[in-house]
């Protein structure tokens, strides 16, 4: 694209990123502050991710966006189309055939890849900022290892609701070490974070935190030995590839309480339907 | 007198962002040794550290560069553009051709760990010399790798470093066009 350099951002915005993404790597969990740019959409909308995937990009790329799991929703076409203008990058639905994949609020189902780089768009990265409002604190707390103010949070839930009540954005220590937001993937998804072969990387553009976990980490989501933490699906089977053990997204079908729970993953859906898979749904919409 | 200086990247935006992903892949996988892309380096640097240099280093880093690689900066000054500083205690880079002690460098604070100094240090080798066992965050087996060329007593200097976690500093070393990256986090023995 003419009148752009390659990925959009200018090189020196790209290496102040990829110095940020460095120490990210090399601290996992610790969040980053960088100089986020303004991009030509508003924050809210990605701004963080786009700009990690713009300084990690390179033309032998192959790009994979989703938004909620799906590649076919408005932001996830809007940021794969803006990198194929400006970065000229090959894009693709497979997950399997992409080397970045920029993700807003889920982790594909087909496990990832050692080569493989995932990152991940965050609107908060403070994991703290509703039990502690000012940064300086948070920033303290983190340093001193000091989050017991997190595990009183997940008790209380545990005393009022009789369960850790925290369905998104569930709080992990990486590494032993940090508390981090995973950003809000459905805490279905924490599991696939602890030693994923592929690199993680995290931007939250408004917030300006760049961080990351590397390959074959731990991370563990928060929890106590008498109240494990348990991921949370709904009791259903894909209405469209009849998968028992993928996320499941509720979808409202009529106005007369009609409604089918369907992968929120639609590569993965839609791989196994052409494998030959087909749920209740499929084969009622096929009798008809 | 002067002589002319060396070419920087025949590509700045490929090469920089080719250097930088083996950068980010060795310190993701702590001890990968990678191709560093093709810099065309100044006297006394490798063509792995001279990417190094063009891919991190700018008007924004301070950059500290040893006595020793004296004959570099004219070449680092007109292609980086880095303020020098002489305090090697206080600068984010530090370009060495021989590892200096770890314990005078920046180890960053608990609160901002990631101001530590990011040192880019020539070895001799990266495929052969002495052996070095290495775990921790990357690695989902300790790797075992070969450097020839860090001080005698790496291992225990590197201890105290790690030991510093989450402070610490991290390394880039070159050897010829290869590089490799020790961040903090990993744990290092005698292999």
């Amino acid at each position: 694209m003419k009148g752009y350099n390659f990925a959009y951002l200018d090189e020196q915005t790209k290496r102040m990123i990829r110095r940020a993404l460095l120490k990210a790597v090399a601290i996992p969990g610790h969040q980053v502050p960088f100089g986020s740019r303004e991009m030509p959409l508003p924050y809210g909308w990605g701004t963080g991710g786009i700009q990690v995937t713009a300084a990690v990009l390179g033309a032998s790329d192959v790009l994979k966006v989703i938004d909620q799991g799906a590649d076919d929703t408005t932001n996830a076409v809007s940021i794969r189309r803006f990198f194929a203008r400006t970065a000229g990058v090959r894009t693709t639905t497979v997950t399997t055939e992409a080397t970045v994949i920029q993700t807003r609020h889920r982790i594909p189902e087909t496990q990832l890849r050692e080569n493989q780089i995932i990152v991940y768009q965050v609107p908060q990265p403070e994991p703290l900022y509703r039990l502690e409002p000012s940064r300086i604190e948070t920033r303290r707390m983190h340093a001193l290892s000091d989050y017991g103010l997190m595990h009183v949070k997940l008790y209380e839930d545990i005393a009022r609701y009789g369960q850790i009540s925290i369905s998104y954005d569930y709080p992990v220590l990486v590494n032993q070490r940090y508390l981090m937001s995973p950003s809000p993937i459905p805490a279905f998804d924490n599991p696939k974070m602890h030693m994923m072969p592929a690199l993680q990387l995290f931007g939250a553009g408004r917030e300006k935190r760049i961080y990351a976990i590397p390959p074959w980490t731990e991370v563990r989501s928060l929890d106590f030995e008498d109240h494990p933490f348990r991921a949370i699906n709904a009791p259903h089977p894909c209405g469209l590839c009849g998968a028992t053990d993928s996320y499941l997204d509720e979808v409202i079908t009529d106005d007369r309480g009609g409604r089918m729970f369907v992968c929120s993953d639609t590569d993965h859906c839609s791989e196994r339907q052409v494998a030959g898979h087909v749920g209740a749904d499929g084969w009622r919409e096929a009798a008809q | 007198m002067n002589t002319p200086l060396s070419a920087g990247f025949a590509d700045p935006v490929t090469d920089s962002q080719h250097c930088f992903r083996a950068v980010l892949e060795a310190m993701s996988r702590p001890g990968t040794a990678l191709r560093a892309g093709a810099a065309h380096p100044p006297p006394g640097l490798s063509r792995a550290a001279a990417a190094v240099l063009l891919s991190l280093v700018d008007h924004e880093t301070q950059l500290w560069l040893d006595p020793a690689g004296e004959a570099a900066w004219d070449w680092i000054a007109f292609h980086c553009g880095a303020p020098r500083t002489a305090d090697l205690a206080g600068a984010p880079f530090a370009m060495a051709l021989r590892l200096p002690n770890l314990s005078g460098l920046n180890p960053g604070t608990h609160e901002m760990p990631e101001t530590s100094t990011t040192v880019i240090a020539e070895v001799a080798s990266l495929s052969a010399g002495h052996r070095y066992r290495l775990s921790g965050p990357g690695l989902r087996v300790p790797k075992v790798i070969a450097v020839d060329g860090l001080p005698d007593d790496f291992v225990e200097s590197w201890r105290r470093n790690h030991a510093l976690y989450p402070c610490g500093v991290d390394l880039i070393l070159c050897a010829g066009d290869m590089l490799t990256a020790l961040p903090r986090s990993v744990a290092i023995e005698e292999a």
